[in-house]
C-alpha cells in the first residue's frame, strides 16, 4: 500500500491536468474546482510521504528489477522537496485564483498540474535518464506558465528562456550518454557503485561528463554564470508562476545535492564538483547582492535576492560535511519561502500601480498591510533577526570553515539589506500626496501572502527539531548505503 | 565508419553553436535543431557503434547491438521536437508582437 503511494504524486497532477484540458476547456469555475482539489490532496500526500520517509523506499515502475526498469525512490530528500512545493505551490494557487491571474489565459490550471508533474517526479526518480525526461516536463509546463497572459516583452524574455533551457537540456543528454558509454547504466544506484570502478582509460571521460552535468544543474540554479537567464524570466514572468518558479532553482541544487552525494564525490571525480561549486557561489551571492543594489524594478530587485540566495545554498552544499548540508537545506527551505512570499508581494504592488519602477512614487491601496508583509519577507530575506534567514544564515556560518565564505555571505547581506530597505521606503514611504488609485482588497492575496510569511515563522520557532531532522536527512545523504540497498540491484555487476 | 560518425557530430555541433549565437531567433531555432540532431548521433554512439546486428539477443545472430541508446535517442528526439514546435510559436507570436525577430531584450 505505502509503495504505491509513492508514485502518486507523479500520477495524480498528470491524470488531473489531462482531464482539465478534456473535460474543462472553456469552464473556468470546474478548471479551478480540479485545480484547487489536486492541490490539496497533493498537499495532503506530500506531508503524509514526509511523516512516512525515515527510510528510502523504491517503487519499481512496472515491477521491473532495478537496474532495467525505472525506480522511483522515497527518501527523507525527496519527502522534504516534495512537502516544501505543497507549501509553496498551495499559497501561490489561492493567490493566482483570487487575483484572477489564472483567467488570462485558457490553461493556467492544466499546466499548473504539469508543473507539479514534473517537479514531483524530478524529485522521486532514482533514474538519471528520467531526471532528464522530469526535467524536460516542469520545463514545458513552466514556457507554458511563464508566457501565460501574454504580452510582447513577456513573450521576448519567455523566447531567452526556452532557448538557454533547451541548450541546457542537450548538455543534459550529452553528459547522460557519456556517463552511460562509459558505465553502461543510469540508475542512480548503480552509478554510485559502478563510478569508482572505472577503468584508469575512461576516467577522463568521466570527469567531463561530471563537469556537464554540473552545468546542466547551475544552470538551472542559476549559479554564476550561468544565472543570465534568471532576472528577465522571473521579472517578466506573471506574479503568482515566478513565485511558483521559487522551487525551480532548488531542483538544480537539489540534483545537485543528490547526484553529487550518491554518484560524484568518489573515484575520478571525488571532490571536483566541490571545487568547482564553492568560487562559483561566492560570485553567485555577489552577483545577486550587487544586482539588487543596482535593479530599478522591484521584480528584478527579488530575482537577484533569489540568485544570491542560491549562492547561500551553493556554498553550504558544496562544503560537503553533514553540518554544512543541514544548513544547507535549512536554508533552501527558508529561501524559498521568503522568495516566493516577495514575488507574490511584488505582483501585490504591480496590480495597484501598473509597473515596478522604483522610482515612481504614487501610494498605493491597502499600502500600510502590504508594506508591513514586504517587511516581514525583506527581513526574512536579507538575514536579520528575528526571521528565519538569520538563522539559516547562522547555521550556513557556523559550518563553514574558511574566513573568505563568511566575509562574503555578511557584506552580501548587508548589501541586499541595504537594496531591499531603499526599495521599501521609496514603494511605501515617499507617498507624493495624491490619493492613491482605488483597488479591492482581495483578502484572499494578502492571506496567501501571509501564509508563505507564516511558514517562516514556523521554521524559526522550530529550528530546532527540524534542524535535528535535517541532519539526519543530511547523515543519510553522505552515507547513501541504505539508497543503494533499497534500490535493491539485480544481475551480475 | 567511427571518424565518419565523430567528424559529423563535431560538425553539427559546431554550426550549430555557431548559429545559436545569431541574433535573430531563426538562426537560433536552426542552430538548436543542429545541436540536438548531434546529440542524438551521440548519444547512438554510446552503444557503441556495431553494424549489421540486432539490438536483441538472439542464438541466431552473432551479436547483439545495445538497444537501450536506441530507446533514449527515441525519447530524445521526441521531446526535442515538441520543445522546437513550442519555441517556434513563442518566436512567431514575438515576433508578430515585437515587430522584429531580434532575440535581444530590452529592459
Amino acid at each position: 500500500m505505502m509503495g504505491n503511494l509513492i508514485i502518486l504524486p507523479v500520477v495524480l497532477p498528470a491524470v488531473l491536468a489531462g482531464l482539465t484540458v478534456l473535460l474543462a476547456r472553456d469552464n473556468l469555475r470546474l478548471q479551478r474546482v480540479i485545480g484547487c482539489v489536486g492541490m490539496l490532496v497533493f498537499a495532503a500526500l506530500a506531508l503524509w510521504l514526509l511523516l512516512h520517509s525515515n527510510a528510502p523506499q523504491a517503487y519499481r515502475l512496472g515491477n521491473w528489477p532495478a537496474p532495467f526498469g525505472i525506480v522511483l525512490m522515497l527518501d527523507r530528500l525527496s519527502a522534504l522537496m516534495l512537502a516544501l512545493l505543497g507549501a509553496v505551490a498551495l499559497p501561490v494557487l489561492a493567490y493566482a485564483i483570487a487575483t484572477g491571474w489564472d483567467a488570462r489565459g485558457r490553461h493556467f490550471h492544466a499546466l499548473f498540474l504539469f508543473q507539479l508533474m514534473g517537479l514531483s517526479g524530478a524529485f522521486l526518480t532514482a533514474d538519471a535518464f528520467n531526471l532528464f525526461v522530469f526535467f524536460e516536463v516542469l520545463l514545458i509546463a513552466s514556457y507554458g506558465l511563464m508566457v501565460h497572459g501574454g504580452g510582447d516583452a513577456r513573450l521576448r524574455a519567455g523566447l531567452h528562456y526556452v532557448v538557454t533551457n533547451l541548450v541546457g537540456s542537450t548538455l543534459f543528454l550529452f553528459a547522460l550518454a557519456t556517463i552511460y558509454g562509459v558505465t553502461g547504466t543510469l540508475n542512480m544506484a548503480d552509478l554510485a557503485q559502478k563510478w569508482p570502478l572505472l577503468p584508469p582509460g575512461d576516467q577522463a571521460l568521466a570527469r567531463v561528463a561530471a563537469g556537464l552535468l554540473l552545468l546542466v544543474f547551475a544552470v538551472k540554479g542559476a549559479l554564476v554564470p550561468l544565472q543570465f537567464w534568471l532576472p528577465g524570466t522571473y521579472a517578466n514572468a506573471p506574479g503568482p508562476v515566478a513565485a511558483l518558479f521559487a522551487i525551480m532553482t532548488k531542483v538544480g541544487a537539489y540534483a545537485t545535492l543528490r547526484l553529487g552525494t550518491l554518484v560524484f564525490d568518489q573515484g575520478p571525480t571525488a571532490g571536483m564538483w566541490a571545487s568547482l561549486l564553492w568560487p562559483a557561489a561566492l560570485l553567485t551571492l555577489a552577483l545577486g547582492a550587487f544586482g539588487a543594489l543596482g535593479a530599478r524594478g522591484l521584480s528584478r530587485l527579488v530575482a537577484f535576492t533569489a540568485i544570491g540566495s542560491m549562492g547561500t545554498v551553493f556554498l553550504a552544499l558544496s562544503a560537503g560535511t553533514v553540518q554544512a548540508t543541514t544548513a544547507g537545506l535549512y536554508y533552501m527551505i527558508h529561501s524559498t519561502l521568503a522568495g516566493a512570499a516577495l514575488f507574490l508581494i511584488a505582483d501585490l504592488v504591480l496590480s495597484r500601480r501598473g509597473n515596478h519602477r522604483l522610482e515612481d512614487t504614487r501610494p498605493i491601496a491597502q499600502s500600510g498591510l502590504i508594506a508591513a508583509l514586504f517587511m516581514a519577507a525583506a527581513i526574512a530575506m536579507a538575514g536579520v533577526p528575528p526571521l528565519s534567514g538569520f538563522l539559516g544564515k547562522l547555521l550556513v556560518l557556523n559550518a563553514l570553515p574558511f574566513v573568505l565564505g563568511w566575509a562574503t555571505i555578511l557584506i552580501a547581506s548587508f548589501l541586499t539589506l541595504l537594496a531591499l530597505a531603499r526599495a521599501g521606503s521609496a514603494l511605501f514611504w515617499k507617498g507624493s500626496g495624491q490619493p492613491p488609485a482605488p483597488h479591492p482588497t482581495q483578502p484572499m492575496t494578502l492571506a496567501a501572502t501571509g501564509t508563505l510569511l507564516a511558514g517562516l515563522v514556523a521554521l524559526t520557532l522550530f529550528a530546532g527539531p527540524l534542524t535535528t531532522w535535517l541532519s539526519e536527512t543530511a547523515q543519510d545523504l553522505h552515507a547513501p548505503a541504505a539508497y543503494v540497498a533499497a534500490t535493491a540491484l539485480q544481475g551480475g555487476n | 565508419m567511427e571518424i565518419l560518425l565523430a567528424a559529423a557530430i563535431g560538425l553539427l555541433t559546431a554550426g550549430g553553436i555557431y548559429l545559436i549565437l545569431r541574433l535573430r531567433t531563426f538562426p537560433v531555432i536552426l542552430g538548436l535543431s543542429l545541436l540536438s540532431y548531434a546529440c542524438n548521433l551521440f548519444i547512438f554512439a554510446a552503444g557503441r557503434l556495431a553494424p549489421g546486428l540486432v539490438p536483441i539477443i538472439h542464438k541466431g545472430s552473432a551479436g547483439y547491438t545495445d538497444p537501450l541508446p536506441q530507446a533514449l535517442v527515441l525519447t530524445a528526439i521526441v521531446i526535442s521536437f515538441g520543445m522546437t514546435a513550442v519555441l517556434v510559436m513563442l518566436a512567431i507570436g514575438a515576433h508578430l508582437g515585437g515587430g522584429d525577430d531580434k532575440v535581444d531584450l530590452n529592459e
